[in-house]
This record gives C-alpha cells, sequence and structure tokens, in this order.
C-alpha cells in the first residue's frame, strides 16, 4: 500500500521535473522575450510541483530521501514519467504541443485529484490545478495562433502534432499500482478523463484549423522505466553536479 | 547599468536648440523635476539617453546566457527553481528598459536590429564564460552587486519612466545580490572542495567586475554632461570605489582572498585602495574580442532567426482575427 502510494506519487513528481527541466532549456532561446519569460513561468510551475510531489513522496518512502535524492539519484530505469514530457522540445511548434496534450490532461486530472482521500497529494493537486489552468490557456493559445497563423506555422504545427501523438496514450495506462489506488479513492481513473481530454483537444484543433490523428498505434514504457533515447542524455546533464560532487550541500 | 560610457558623444546633433528652451529644460532638471517622454527635451539629451537605456536593455537579454547555461545542471530543485526565477527577472529587466527607449521614440524591433547586428553595445561582462556551478553564485553577488551600485543613483535619474523603472529593476537586483552571496556562502560553509571553487570563480570575475563601471574618469567623456542633465550622479571611479568598499569585507566574511595584491585598506581615507584594472583586456573585449563575444551574439541570433516564423504567425492571426471581426461587423450593419 505504501509502496503504490510511493510509486504513484513518484511518477507525478518525475513527469513534473522531466517537464520543467525540459522547459527550462528554452530560457534566453525563445522566439520573444514575452516567451523567454512564459516558457520559464511554466517551467517554474512545474519545478515547484516536483519540489513538493518528490518530499511527499520521500515522507511515504520513510527511508530518509529529500527532494534531490529522489531527483539527482536515481537512474534512467528508476523514472517513472510518461515519455511524452521527455520528448525533446524540437522547434516551438513541438513544445506547445507537448504541453497541450499534457495540460488538457493534468488540469481535470488535478481537478479530481483535489477529491483524493489522501490529503497531501489533494493540497498539490488544489495548487496544480490552477498552474495547469494557465499552461492549457498558454498553450491552447499558441496553437490557435501557430495553426491559424502562417503557411509554414500550420505546416510545422500539425507535424508537431502528429509526432507527438503517439506519446498520448501513456497517459491513460493504468497498471495494478493505479488500479489499487483508485480502488481506495487515492489516485484518479485516468479513462474518467478521457472525454474532457479529448473534447479539449477538439475544440483547440478545430479553432486551428489542425486535425486531430485518429487513436491508432500508441508509445509505452516510461511508467516502467523504458524511456527514450534521449533520456539518459536528459539525465546525466541535470544529475552532473549530485553524481560529480556526491554528498554535499548547495 | 550596464553601459559602461562607451559609445563617442554625439551632443552635436544637428539643428543648434533654442537657448531659452534649453536653458528652462536645465532648470527643471536642476530644480529635480522628472522629465516626462511628451516634454521638450535637447536632442543629445534624448539620444544619450536612448543609448543608455538601450545598453542597459541589451545587457540584461545578453546576460540571460551565461547564467542559463546553468538552469539545466543546477545542484538542487531549490536552486535550479531561483536560478530560473532570476534569469527570467533579467528577461523582464530586459523588457521595461525596452518600453523606457521606446518612450523616446525608438522601437524594440530597431533596439534589436542594433544588437544583432552589433552595432549595439552590452556591458562586457557577459562575454566571460560561466565555467562552474560557483560562477553562477559569483554573478549574483558581484555582477548584480556592481549593477546595483550603478543603479541606485540611476533611481533618482531625472527622466522619469528610466527612474521608474531603476526602482523596480533595483529591488530585483538586490534580491539576486543576495541569493548569490547566500548560495556562495553554503557552498564554503561545505567542503573545501567547494570553497576553492568559490575562490576559483572569485578569481575569474573580480576584474571583469571591476571594469563593468567603465573606463577611468580621466578618460571617460560623458560624464560631465551625463551628471549636468542629472542622469548620472557619481562618476565611474566613484562607484567602482563604492563598490569594492562594499565587497572587500564580504569577501573576507567568506573566507575568500581578494585576487589584488595591492589591495590595501587605507585608513585615513576609511577606502579599500586597489590594483591597476587591465584596460588592454577591457578595450579588447568591448571591441569584440573576449571569450564569449561570438557566442553569445550567434545565440541572440540563433534564437531570433529560429524564432522569424513564430513571431510572424502571431502577426498573420492577429491581422486575421480583425480582418475577420471586421467583416463580422460589416455582415451586422
Ligand atoms: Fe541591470
Ligand atoms: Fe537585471
Ligand atoms: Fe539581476
Amino acid at each position: 500500500m505504501t509502496s503504490d502510494l510511493f510509486t504513484y506519487t513518484l511518477r507525478l513528481a518525475d513527469d513534473a521535473a522531466i517537464l520543467g527541466q525540459r522547459l527550462g532549456e528554452w530560457c534566453g532561446h525563445a522566439p520573444t522575450l514575452e516567451e523567454d519569460i512564459g516558457l520559464a513561468n511554466v517551467a517554474l510551475d512545474h519545478i515547484g510541483q516536483a519540489r513538493n510531489l518528490y518530499s511527499y513522496a520521500g515522507e511515504v518512502e520513510g527511508a530518509g530521501r529529500d527532494e534531490d535524492q529522489l531527483c539527482f539519484l536515481r537512474k534512467e530505469r528508476e523514472f517513472g514519467n510518461c515519455l511524452l514530457v521527455e520528448q525533446p522540445n524540437g522547434d516551438f511548434a513541438q513544445t506547445i504541443a507537448r504541453q497541450l496534450f499534457f495540460s488538457a490532461f493534468m488540469l481535470p486530472f488535478w481537478r479530481k485529484l483535489t477529491g483524493s482521500r489522501d490529503e497531501t497529494l489533494a493540497a498539490i493537486a488544489a495548487k496544480a490545478e490552477k498552474e495547469a489552468a494557465y499552461h492549457l490557456r498558454h498553450s491552447g493559445e499558441w496553437t490557435i495562433r501557430l495553426g491559424d497563423g502562417t503557411a509554414e506555422s500550420r505546416a510545422r504545427m500539425q507535424d508537431a502534432i502528429d509526432l507527438l501523438w503517439p506519446y498520448t496514450g501513456e497517459l491513460f495506462e493504468v497498471d495494478g499500482v493505479v488500479e489499487r489506488l483508485v480502488a481506495d479513492g487515492i489516485a484518479v481513473d485516468p479513462e474518467t478523463i478521457r472525454d474532457e481530454w479529448h473534447a479539449t483537444l477538439r475544440r483547440v484543433c478545430d479553432e486551428a484549423t489542425l486535425t486531430l490523428p485518429p487513436v491508432g498505434w500508441m508509445q509505452s514504457g516510461g511508467r516502467s522505466g523504458r524511456h527514450s533515447e534521449s533520456f539518459g542524455h536528459l539525465l546525466s546533464e541535470m544529475q552532473y553536479m549530485q553524481r560529480a560532487y556526491p554528498g554535499m550541500r548547495w | 547599468m550596464y553601459t559602461q560610457a562607451l559609445n563617442a558623444r554625439d551632443t552635436e546633433a544637428g539643428a543648434v536648440e533654442d537657448a531659452d528652451r534649453v536653458a528652462a529644460f536645465q532648470a527643471r532638471v536642476d530644480a529635480e523635476e522628472k522629465i516626462e517622454p511628451n516634454d521638450w527635451m535637447p536632442e543629445g539629451y534624448r539620444k544619450t539617453l536612448v543609448r543608455q537605456i538601450s545598453q542597459h536593455a541589451h545587457s540584461e537579454i545578453v546576460g540571460m546566457l551565461p547564467e542559463g547555461n546553468w538552469i539545466s545542471r543546477a545542484p538542487t530543485l531549490k536552486r535550479k527553481a531561483a536560478l530560473l526565477a532570476k534569469v527570467q527577472d533579467e528577461g523582464g529587466h530586459g523588457l521595461y528598459l525596452y518600453s523606457a527607449a521606446e518612450t523616446l521614440g525608438v522601437s524594440r524591433e530597431e533596439l534589436t536590429e542594433q544588437l544583432l547586428s552589433g552595432k549595439a553595445k552590452y556591458s562586457s561582462i557577459f562575454n566571460y564564460p560561466t565555467l562552474t556551478w560557483a560562477d553562477i553564485g559569483a554573478i549574483g553577488w558581484l555582477v548584480d552587486g556592481a549593477a546595483i551600485m550603478n543603479q541606485i543613483p540611476l533611481c533618482r535619474c531625472s527622466f522619469g519612466p528610466y527612474s521608474r523603472a531603476m526602482i523596480r529593476v533595483c529591488k530585483e537586483e538586490s534580491f539576486h545580490q543576495r541569493q548569490g552571496y547566500e548560495l556562495l556562502l553554503e557552498m564554503v560553509r561545505s567542503s573545501e572542495e567547494q570553497k576553492e571553487m568559490v575562490q576559483d570563480a572569485l578569481n575569474r570575475w573580480w576584474w571583469p567586475s571591476l571594469m563593468m563601471f567603465g573606463p577611468s574618469d580621466t578618460d571617460s567623456q560623458h560624464s560631465a554632461q551625463s551628471m549636468a542633465w542629472k542622469i548620472k550622479r557619481f562618476t565611474n571611479d566613484e562607484l567602482r570605489q563604492k563598490f569594492v568598499d562594499a565587497t572587500v569585507p564580504q569577501a573576507h566574511y567568506l573566507g575568500l582572498t581578494i585576487p589584488d595584491d595591492k589591495l590595501s585598506f587605507n585608513e585615513a581615507t576609511g577606502h579599500w585602495e586597489f590594483g591597476e584594472i587591465d584596460w588592454d583586456e577591457f578595450m579588447r573585449v568591448i571591441a569584440g574580442n573576449g571569450p564569449c563575444n561570438r557566442e553569445r551574439l550567434a545565440a541572440r541570433k540563433k534564437a531570433h532567426a529560429d524564432g522569424a516564423w513564430v513571431r510572424e504567425a502571431a502577426i498573420a492571426y492577429s491581422r486575421k482575427r480583425a480582418d475577420r471581426r471586421e467583416a463580422a461587423r460589416h455582415a451586422a450593419e
């Protein structure tokens, strides 16, 4: 039981940390100064969520690991984030599509998690829900601007949607951990989110004059620690300091 | 301020100005009144401000790069969040400053163009590399520290929009400065190896930080006119001395050695005396030959070029929307 809650919380923490890491790579390199600031905001929200979730996971585990040990001292096969969040930034359209898919899921997810029987998760969810609403608005507005902008931006935005679409199936995966926690009233059954998620994407894509791909074949593996090739590089960069200088205070 | 007072002065800008207006303007400045964008001002005053404010804005923007270099490698989540927020603040400073410059009739696009073409200057400090995590602390402590020394008097600058921007910016810069110092304090207390890393960062950032105040007063062309216009309140050397006096004890508190064997405290004056700055290095970096000048400009150019299609899309979309609204209104009539 404790171990299910630990695994579940850790997966949420990993999603937030890895997406925050990716978004942070934009800082200073975005298409406009406003977006340098906007994407940094989104990154900061995710890092904040990761901190709360890792700290709670460490508490649940009870082995004395803190947020940084969980984030910086686990190996690639131990990370349980979904593959979507680790996908490289690509061009701005890919970053926006990744965020749109994720935030369209996370907004209803956090909203439902506020009703969790686990009070800590419910409290983290209440804060994260407000943040996700902003992330969805930000990525949705950009999807529409790019989709209904120029011929080039439309083509890039459509390509980004097609490229990342196969990574969305994993958001809805249910394994024993999720099943048991749903039965206990702690976790969210992702199936209860699917309609809202799909409706959000359809509304945005319609306005953006873009096409949502058919469901089709989906990627899988992140939740059980089978990641993309690029993920090891992300970790080696993110974890560099803690690996090179073990056991020091910063 | 990261302007280092370098470009040639351009007071002799065209037509002779009406002596009465100039005198009335100077009287307002002397009375510590704020000059607002729609007020009459001498052309030289306007040009000096555009140059100074835009150089300051460019410095904030280019300054995001050396620190941004460590966001992905910050050692803890707390430090990662703090660094990201700091770099984001610098972007915000760039935005307010571009807006302040725009009140003087120059567009952000023009200013960006000047930066990317290499025509506009930015502070020489950002042409040095961030090699270790300690550099992030050193930048907060020294670079933001030097910026504050320069900027606090600018909060009283005669030009209203600049002075108001500086009041807001200074609050954030002093937060950055304390945060950087606290980061270093944690490191020097944690281990000998980290303390060495901090000393190494100080060795590399000390002299470039002193150069942030610009040429020595004997070589600075701007000071007198800028002082009379109350754009500047202290000379470069005065500000540099204030910075040294404030910073040396802070270095000692960290247990560090300032990399200057001429450094000594003068009991009579109460000031720290320091060695000669390597002005050749300064001029070389300003002229484009510092360790990172090319990389910094290339990174800004790349971001600008890579983002062109996004900016074009945003413009195309807002035009389409306006057209549709217009069409809908006609249909309704
Ligand atoms: Fe500044
Ligand atoms: Fe700044
Ligand atoms: Fe700053």
